[in-house]
């Protein structure tokens, strides 16, 4: 039943996008500046279609309707509810489907929201933007249908991994898919402003508010994302270098690259081609990224299940894709004049892109140097997080320098005359920088720079904030409280990399263990029953012997039944100064727990700075609309 | 003679390709330096100029009935099924590890038939099992 309506529901979808594309070609000939409106209604019932047709696959998780493989594959009768809701999207049928979803939707409110724009503009948009869905719909037709049918029914379903079930990794997809699939729509429309000849400021325009919702929504997605690692993972870091966390990570600095530009096109109506490169880019960037994932091409530890035949599908959509852009690109783009000063607002948000453009190809060589190696001469290696601490830390420094001074150079062409006071904030930096040195102690001369050149873009962003309170004018709120985030989060991630106290020992119940100032007692250990899983709590005292706080901690070793899986539940302290962190792990049922004791100071600050970056491009955004 | 726009021109464009290079030099060295090799037990095995003080990784199965732990740390075999590697760890092990199921350590060798991991990986698909024992065992 639910499939059967699932499946129809896709297929008028598909079937509504041929009809959108048709109907657009034949409307581009009529010399008229009103776009038809059965093309509004046909993309309106597309959008309904499709968005019924997602939440179908909800309701059959919800009511457990186990004649649909994808149902039956990933999840179970005594799931709790919310994890049945987001398993919808968890396996990868689901998640294409939310993928195609978007697509959709972005579609339908670019033509919505675009009302005054060129009319063969925003049709040659609409046109490319199907040509993607229909992709994408007969690539989930043939290969990823998640309204697949088995018989005979099964009484019972296989249950979602239980380390999937957790409410930042319930929401982690959707949110980093409005970032990746959010794309599409400036990918169409700059194929489409090539074509159309609707180039400059007024194409700036009309992308920069989808820009700065998929930056915004990719930027939350990276961080639900590291903070699931952080609390499920139970190894106390949120971030590997991981090649899968890599391809999340890549289409954002493009995003981050395109975002600063759109400004220097809207507001001097300059490097048009480098706008259009850069929206090509993004959408390109996330569909390998997610081609790589779903290949399983990548070695990584967070591998789901995966299927090669689905990666040669994406690869050859892809290569189309590009090679269109790229015609498209060639045929249509025209020579432009470059009048820049070296002291002007462009050519700092261009060193942006320059510094975006350096973590991209180095976090491209370390995720694809192992493909191709392996390719090549068959060796087996990985790139560890050495390589990126290497080559990215010493580039950030000058980064957040160029971050602080950027936004008060003036356009086109500045004479500096606040030399003072940078000298100022820099020495007010320095002994910042010396009471973190005094109160935590040693680290190395490159962290001891990352962290002068942070506080010096907190302060300088700090005190655009009080301008902007007195003044109101000029100065950029959302700008500020970016920055701000940003330097905040690279300030505390230095702290938390550098100062934490870590140590692994095995102990039975009623032992203690004594260390760099903390001693840690195994009270106790009980047996509980949940819903789907059974746990094992134990109850540890840790006592700071500097300050003799003490502190009762229960971490969990969990046994799901369906799968049956162990996951360890880290016990997490959250403090405004510091996470007290501790995980118990058991192996092969012996008297001896293996005990891992982290103190991570600032770590809730490090998603504040996070939320704190994305919260700046939904500032901007409403500022936008009121306008 | 050359005007001044082009003269501009040329030492901003021997400045950018002069940074480029730079940069290349320095990510490549630095990639040379972090790489780690990925071996099966077999490979240790018959591999001849391995070298004892880099690190590594050994990937395979945990061999069924291996794991001995005691207040120090843990001890387990990984195995292709064909070679087999003893493993001392003392550390926490990710939750997906256990016997019978693939396992990367990532460490340094003592020697042919011994390996100190400082880090344990497990996927985080309870049914993942390394290629090449897919391939091996025949499922």
């Amino acid at each position: 039943m639910l499939s059967n309506t699932g499946i129809t529901l896709v297929i008028l979808t598909t079937l509504l996008s041929v009809l959108i594309i048709y109907k657009s070609f034949t409307e581009l000939h009529i010399e008229n500046n009103l776009i038809n409106k059965k093309i509004f209604n046909l993309v309106t019932f597309q959008t309904t279609f499709s968005i019924l047709s997602f939440f179908v696959l909800i309701a059959g998780f919800i009511i457990s309707d186990f004649s649909l493989v994808n149902v039956y594959e990933n999840s179970h009768t005594k799931k709790p509810f919310f994890y049945k809701v987001s398993g919808a999207w968890g396996s990868h049928e689901g998640s294409l489907l939310l993928w195609i979803n978007i697509l959709v939707i972005f579609s339908f409110l670019f033509l919505v929201f675009t009302k005054h724009n060129n009319k063969s503009y925003l049709l040659y948009t609409l046109i490319f933007q199907n040509f993607l869905i229909l992709g994408f719909l007969i690539f989930l037709l043939i290969n990823s249908n998640p309204f697949s049918k088995i018989y005979p029914i099964p009484l019972e379903g296989l249950g979602l991994n239980p380390i999937l079930q957790d409410p930042a990794l319930a929401i982690h997809p959707p949110l980093l898919y409005i970032g990746f699939v959010g794309s599409s729509i400036y990918f169409s429309a700059g194929i489409a402003s090539l074509i159309s000849n609707c180039r400059d400021k007024f194409f700036a325009k009309s992308i920069k508010p989808w820009v700065l919702i998929s930056w915004s929504f990719q930027t939350l997605g990276i961080t639900a994302g590291s903070i699931w690692a952080y609390y499920e993972l139970g190894w106390g870091g949120f971030w590997f270098w991981d090649p899968v966390e890599n391809a999340s990570l890549m289409p954002w600095f493009v995003i981050t690259a395109l975002m600063h530009s759109v400004i220097v096109l809207e507001k001097r109506n300059s490097i048009y081609s480098w706008v259009i490169i850069l929206c090509l880019l993004t959408f390109t960037i996330s569909v390998t990224g997610t081609f790589l994932v779903r290949s399983g091409i990548l070695n990584s530890v967070h591998t789901f299940a995966n299927d090669p035949s689905r990666g040669l599908y994406i690869l050859i959509f892809l290569s189309l894709m590009i090679f269109l852009a790229l015609a498209a690109f060639f045929r249509y783009s025209k020579k432009e004049e470059y009048n820049f000063f070296l002291k002007s607002k462009e050519t700092l948000i261009l060193a942006n892109n320059w510094f975006m453009f350096f973590f991209l190809t180095s976090v491209m060589i370390g995720t694809l140097y192992p493909i191709i190696l392996e390719v090549l001469n068959d060796t087996k290696i990985s790139v560890g997080p050495p390589f990126y601490s290497a080559v990215i830390f010493p580039f950030v420094i000058p980064f957040l320098i160029f971050m602080a001074l950027g936004p008060k150079i003036n356009w086109i062409k500045n004479k500096y005359s606040r030399i003072l006071s940078n000298f100022y904030i820099l020495i007010a930096s320095i002994l910042l920088n010396l009471l973190v040195y005094f109160f935590f102690g040693k680290y190395s001369i490159i962290s001891n720079l990352i962290i002068i050149s942070s506080i010096f873009l907190i302060i300088h962003s700090v005190k655009d904030f009080f301008i902007f309170f007195k003044k109101k004018t000029e100065s950029d709120i959302s700008r500020i409280v970016s920055h701000l985030g940003f330097g905040m989060l690279i300030l505390f991630i230095g702290i938390s990399h550098n100062f934490t106290v870590e140590n692994d020992f095995n102990l039975k119940v009623g032992e203690e263990k004594k260390f760099s100032g903390y001693q840690i007692n195994f009270n106790s250990i009980r047996m509980e029953n949940e819903k789907n899983y059974k746990k094992i709590i134990g109850e540890f005292k840790l006592v700071n012997l500097k300050s003799n706080l003490e502190e009762i901690l229960y971490p969990e070793i969990r046994i799901y039944d369906q799968p049956e899986t162990l996951t360890y539940e880290a016990s997490i302290k959250t403090k405004l100064s510091a996470d007290t962190y501790l995980t118990m792990s058991n192996i092969s049922r012996s008297d001896y727990y293996n005990i891992k004791f982290q103190n991570k100071p600032f770590m809730i600050w490090i998603w504040i700075s996070a939320i704190l970056i994305a919260s700046g491009g939904f500032i901007r955004l409403i500022k936008i609309k009121t306008q | 003679m050359l005007t001044k726009k082009v003269k501009n021109r040329i030492i901003f464009l021997i400045v950018v390709i002069f940074i480029f290079i730079i940069s290349i030099f320095f990510v490549l060295k630095s990639l040379n330096e972090s790489i780690l090799y990925f071996h099966t037990p077999t490979e240790i095995n018959q591999k001849k100029n391995l070298s004892f003080d880099k690190k590594m990784r050994v990937g395979g199965m945990v061999k069924k009935k291996s794991i001995l732990s005691d207040s120090k740390g843990v001890k387990f075999v990984i195995t292709d099924l064909q070679n087999e590697i003893i493993v001392s760890y003392s550390g926490t092990v990710p939750n997906l590890f256990a016997e019978g199921k693939g396992v990367i350590a990532e460490g340094k060798l003592k020697d042919k038939k011994f390996f100190i991991a400082d880090k344990i990986l497990a996927k985080h698909d309870e049914n993942y099992m390394p290629p090449e024992i897919k391939i091996k065992s025949g499922n």
